[in-house]
């Protein structure tokens, strides 16, 4: 019978309990521990999200932003499939400010779209939309049009938390480049440094 | 409400559970004394409570915490159990125009179950500051007394280090370092075009399996707590040698409310909240040692009142509470491109830095008096949130051209901490607040502080170091700082260091300390208050190292006039 996590557990446990003075287990039993708990978790992962927090028309306009800030390219995927949005949702459902300035913030886009292109965000031209964003994504040009203050200020915090899902993902981790969380006997030192 | 007495009278009762309380707690049940612990907090279970090896993914908040509230900052999901800045029904207060944070823990093992591992000796040099500059005041004990403590913890606990003939940073018993990380490798070179002493650090960290716990096995994760004991914490390398001896009782969540002095003028008992009940208990012995964290162990002697002790318990010359340090701590980050070159490697290493920056500049005359080490950090680490706020703000825009910049970017700063040694002045010190209490009815504290000149200065020193580092380096220093404000030149809040002592301080006359060179009060001979709150001075050191050689010391003192009969 292959070993599962629980007996794992519950085998450090008994250590433990018998007094054992160090509750050493052996490097194999925890990476085994680890595995299994990723294993159990994409088990149990459920394909249809419904969102905690937005309206389903908010989070569509949600997806795309996500996508549109750390979009798929050749080698990589993007933040939809990172879980951004999932991310996002969950921590917008708990946290009345963040619910303030995202949940405003998505709906001063879809104004602001409808004032200016008479349909909202998701509705509007890739051409437009990109007019918009161009207009929001960078701090100088609220200086030069208070106007887009709201929006500047809700695309730079929606920026962070769509990274954060991103880089925090097995993809966006990959991505990056990162290499560790794991057990080495000998650390390596830094191996050496390209020619410039 | 009915107060219950535990029959039983422990040969000695130790409040708190930490570097100190655990400390105690192995000597003096291996010297053959019955001893009760008493943990404010529940107890530790590593299976359960760590979170090592574990990917931010596999988290649904992805270590963000509930809300995002973790988003930076100390109290992140991963982090072992260890404390926070603010404990529901636990107010503390600041003074008008002071600013003080205080990060308690409450749990077996106490804030070493997160502390970064950094074990210091205090020079020679640093017991005898009034005596070399004329500011503060000696210790009542020297580097020769404690010298043979610091050999006996670090032989215990494991600590890698180098031998370097440093002046201010004495050499101990150390296990081999790890190599340099690509960072460190860096910063180093930089150091040696600026004549800067960069060495291997000094950690409590494994790199040989050492008295029965495995080597470091290089995750970098100390903070989140190690399930192999590979790290120094109290509740894995402390507390089980003594449960081993059958004469340790602990007690988890009891709350020290009071000591009760006997007719005779001794400790006899503390009076203890069991927070599972909200009843009152007391426990019985012959000797008390309060190692409850440095303001927690002012607040109990301060809250210990009676008519043979009116101004509180030991309190007799007026110090307690008084004396507060923390470190003096600024931080910087540089941006180093010559780490886009690396090839993706494992950069991860222990749980802390491999390479520090002891005070160099003992040998010269200087703006300010005392001195600080540098701790420093960065690289290729586990990707975290909150990791791209800056690169967002500074580079702003979206879509493959943000992506590749991060990318680019990742693992290309080096943070800067600069930890310095603060003179006490009379502006800094912890009292009773006349109005707040806890939620176990107990009176809260109240803090005082202010920076003086002399820390300012050095705060300044270390942001004109760090740059010029990192511009030696080739790279970018990016913090921006103020000579003036709430934190000029970077200056951190005090506490925010987390590295307060000095509020029941020992010293050679009554008049003038609280405790002698034991930890014992001067006015009570059966209590030993042996956390950081029996430092004298604060110097450039992380203070567990001494904290823990000093009870070791105090303990073996204690063993021996318990045997003499003198308790």
């Amino acid at each position: 019978m292959p070993i599962s996590r629980r007996d794992i557990l519950r085998s450090l446990t008994l250590t433990a309990v018998s007094g054992s003075v160090l509750r050493v287990i052996p490097l194999e039993a925890a990476e085994y521990a680890h595995r299994t708990v990723n294993a159990e978790k994409a088990q149990a992962e459920d394909h249809d999200y419904t969102p905690k927090f937005f309206s389903a028309h908010d989070y569509k306009t949600l997806q795309a932003l996500c996508q549109t800030i750390i979009p798929s390219d050749e080698n990589s995927k993007g933040a939809i499939e990172a879980g951004a949005p999932e991310f996002i949702d969950l921590i917008t459902s708990e946290n009345k400010d963040y619910q303030v300035a995202l949940g405003g913030g998505l709906m001063w886009l879809d104004n602001t779209c409808v004032d200016r292109y008479g349909k909202t965000y998701r509705e509007s031209t890739s051409g437009q939309q990109k007019e918009i964003l161009d207009r929001i994504a960078y701090r100088k040009n609220a200086k030069s049009d208070p106007s887009l203050g709201q929006g500047v200020e809700f695309f730079g915090f929606l920026r962070k938390l769509t990274a954060d899902g991103y880089f925090t993902s097995e993809i966006g981790i990959e991505y990056l480049g990162y290499i560790g969380n794991t057990f080495l006997k000998e650390f390596p030192g830094c191996p050496p440094v390209p020619e410039a | 409400m009915q107060v219950k007495r535990t029959p039983k009278t422990y040969d000695v009762c130790v409040i708190g559970s930490g570097a100190s309380g655990g400390t105690a707690a192995k000597v003096l049940t291996e010297g053959g004394l019955s001893v009760a612990l008493l943990e404010a907090g529940p107890p530790l279970v590593p299976e359960r409570d760590y979170k090592e090896h574990v990917w931010p993914y596999d988290l649904p908040h992805r270590g963000a915490g509930v809300g995002g509230r973790a988003r930076r900052g100390l109290e992140d999901e991963f982090l072992a159990p260890n404390g926070a800045w603010e404990i529901e029904g636990e107010p503390y207060v600041s003074a008008p125009g002071s600013k003080f944070r205080w990060f308690r823990s409450r749990i077996v093992g106490g804030r070493t179950n997160h502390w970064g591992r950094i074990a210091l000796r205090l020079a020679p040099v640093d017991f005898k500051v009034r005596w070399h500059d004329g500011m503060g005041d000696d210790w009542p004990v020297g580097y020769d007394e404690v010298a043979p403590y610091y050999d006996k913890v670090e032989s215990y606990i494991g600590v890698f280090g180098t031998k370097e003939n440093i002046p201010s940073a004495p050499d101990g018993i150390f296990l081999p370092p790890p190599k340099p990380r690509c960072t460190e490798t860096i910063i180093k070179k930089a150091c040696d075009k600026l004549s800067i002493l960069c060495v291997p650090s000094r950690l409590a960290i494994l790199t040989q399996s050492h008295n029965g716990r495995a080597a470091c096995h290089y995750c970098a994760q100390c903070g989140r707590g190690c399930i192999t004991a590979s790290n120094f914490s109290s509740s894995q390398v402390m507390i089980p040698p003594a449960q081993k001896t059958g004469r340790l009782t602990l007690i988890t969540g009891a709350m020290a409310r009071e000591l009760i002095v006997g007719k005779d003028g001794k400790v006899a008992a503390v009076s203890f909240i069991d927070k599972a009940t909200r009843g009152e208990q007391r426990i019985y012995a012959r000797a008390f040692v309060v190692a409850a964290s440095a303001c927690e162990s002012a607040r109990l002697l301060l809250n210990s009142r009676s008519t043979l002790f009116p101004d509180g318990l030991a309190n007799s010359s007026g110090v307690v509470g008084r004396y507060l340090m923390d470190s003096v701590g600024s931080n910087g980050v540089g941006y180093f491109p010559a780490l886009e070159k690396m090839p993706a490697h494992n950069h991860d290493g222990v749980g802390g830095m491999h390479m520090y920056l002891p005070w160099w500049k003992f040998d010269r005359k200087n703006e300010f008096l005392r001195g600080y080490h540098t701790e420093f950090g960065g690289g290729r680490g586990m990707p975290g949130v909150g990791d791209y706020d800056d690169i967002c703000d500074d580079f702003e825009g979206y879509g493959a051209p943000l992506k590749q910049e991060c990318k680019k970017r990742y693992g290309t700063y080096i943070g800067f901490a600069g930890r310095g040694e603060m003179i006490p002045n009379e502006n800094c010190y912890c009292e009773i607040d006349p109005s707040a209490v806890d939620q176990w009815g107990i009176p809260a504290l109240r803090f005082h502080w202010k920076w003086s000149d002399n820390e300012i200065k050095m705060a300044r020193d270390m942001q004109q170091t760090y740059r010029e580092i990192t511009e030696a380096a080739g790279g970018t220093y990016v913090t921006t700082i103020r000579p003036d404000g709430p934190h000029p030149y970077g200056i951190a809040d005090g506490g925010v260091i987390i590295h307060e002592v000095g509020t029941v301080r020992m010293g050679a006359h009554p008049a003038t300390s609280a405790l002698n060179q034991y930890c014992q009060a001067h006015d009570v001979k059966n209590l030993f208050v042996t956390d950081g709150a029996c430092f004298v001075t604060n110097a450039d050191k992380n203070p567990t190292l001494t904290i823990m050689a000093l009870t070791w010391r105090a303990s073996d003192y204690l063993i021996d006039q318990a045997k003499k009969g003198n308790l």
